[in-house]
């Protein structure tokens, strides 16, 4: 099974990387872009085949270590 | 007195805070690799700065999940005089050891340069040989020391004193201006609610010695040893 978890900045906290990427694309001439954020796609290849058991644990996961919950949201998809 | 340096992996100022800690105690610190899980007796405890795990997936994220950092939260919860810079700072609040977290410099640049700081309170274990409202220069050396916490929390702090430094000018002008990286409030250094744990961006380490341009960062350290002696 495969977990696909994404990690974002949550809204509220600035995101200066985010704000680089859509300088440079207005650079570009790519005007019509009204904001940009910038996060994170890690994707975990996992044992098992219970949907709800790998949830729960990839959730402890994001919240153990690969998501900093003072500044990120994080959501998960199973494949 | 004695002292340990918590050493990671991609840590690269060790030597400095070992240095620094040699200085102000006259004993040479232990040096403890991230993988032990024990620490010796000690009184004071650096976590130094560098890029602990190349700073992947966050700075300080790996680090402060290493056995070693087990170790050193349940110290620091014993009231043990605990101490992280730069990256050290980093790994504390990933660890859970102070409130916040260190995010990309505003500028999006490292920044490399002395910086003015103001001391807040002067009443900690870290800070009691300046005096409170006191200018001090350190040099500063990171990619990602733009400190944030939510409104509530700053407020908290603020509230108990526990915002230790702030970066300010010569004159000690604490404005947007003055603020070297985009902290939330010009926030350098805060302690921790039992005010045993300090976490600074900036290197007292770097200030100790007339070689280093200036010795600003000594009180720093000399304020630790007396408070833990």
């Amino acid at each position: 099974m495969k977990a696909r978890v994404h990690v974002t900045l949550k809204n509220g906290v600035l995101d200066p990387q985010g704000k680089a990427v859509h300088h440079a694309l207005q650079g570009l001439g790519f005007d019509g872009v009204n904001d940009v954020r910038q996060g994170k796609f890690i994707e975990l290849e996992l044992d098992g085949t219970d949907a709800a058991k790998a949830e729960a644990e990839v959730k402890e996961m994001c919240e153990k270590l690969l998501a900093n919950t003072v500044i990120e949201d994080y959501s998960i998809e199973l494949a | 007195m004695k002292s340990a340096v918590i050493l990671f992996p991609g840590i690269n100022r060790e030597n400095d805070a070992i240095a620094a800690l040699k200085q102000a105690t006259g004993t040479e610190p232990t040096l403890v690799w991230h993988g032990d899980t024990e620490l010796p007796k000690t009184d004071i405890i650096m976590v130094p700065g560098g890029f602990s795990y190349g700073d992947y997936l966050r700075c300080g994220a790996m680090a402060a999940k290493s056995p070693i950092m087990r170790a050193v939260a349940e110290r620091a919860k014993q009231g043990v005089t605990t101490i992280g810079v730069c990256n050290g700072f980093q790994i504390l609040t990933e660890a859970g050891l102070l409130p916040g977290a260190l995010m990309r410099n505003a500028s999006l640049k490292f920044i490399c340069k002395n910086t003015h700081l103001k001391v807040e309170n002067a009443e900690t274990r870290f800070t009691n040989l300046y005096s409170a409202g006191e200018i001090v220069e350190y040099p500063v050396a990171h990619h990602d020391g733009n400190y944030f916490a939510d409104s509530d929390t700053l407020d908290r702090l603020e509230g108990e004193g526990r915002v230790v430094l702030r970066y300010c000018d010569v004159d000690g002008k604490v404005d947007p201006a003055t603020n070297l990286n985009g902290s939330q409030r010009n926030i350098a250094g805060i302690i921790n609610e039992a005010g045993n744990v300090l976490g600074m961006m900036p290197h007292p380490e770097n200030a100790i010695d007339p070689l280093h341009g200036g010795t600003d960062g000594r009180n720093l350290f000399k304020s630790m040893v007396e408070a833990a002696s």
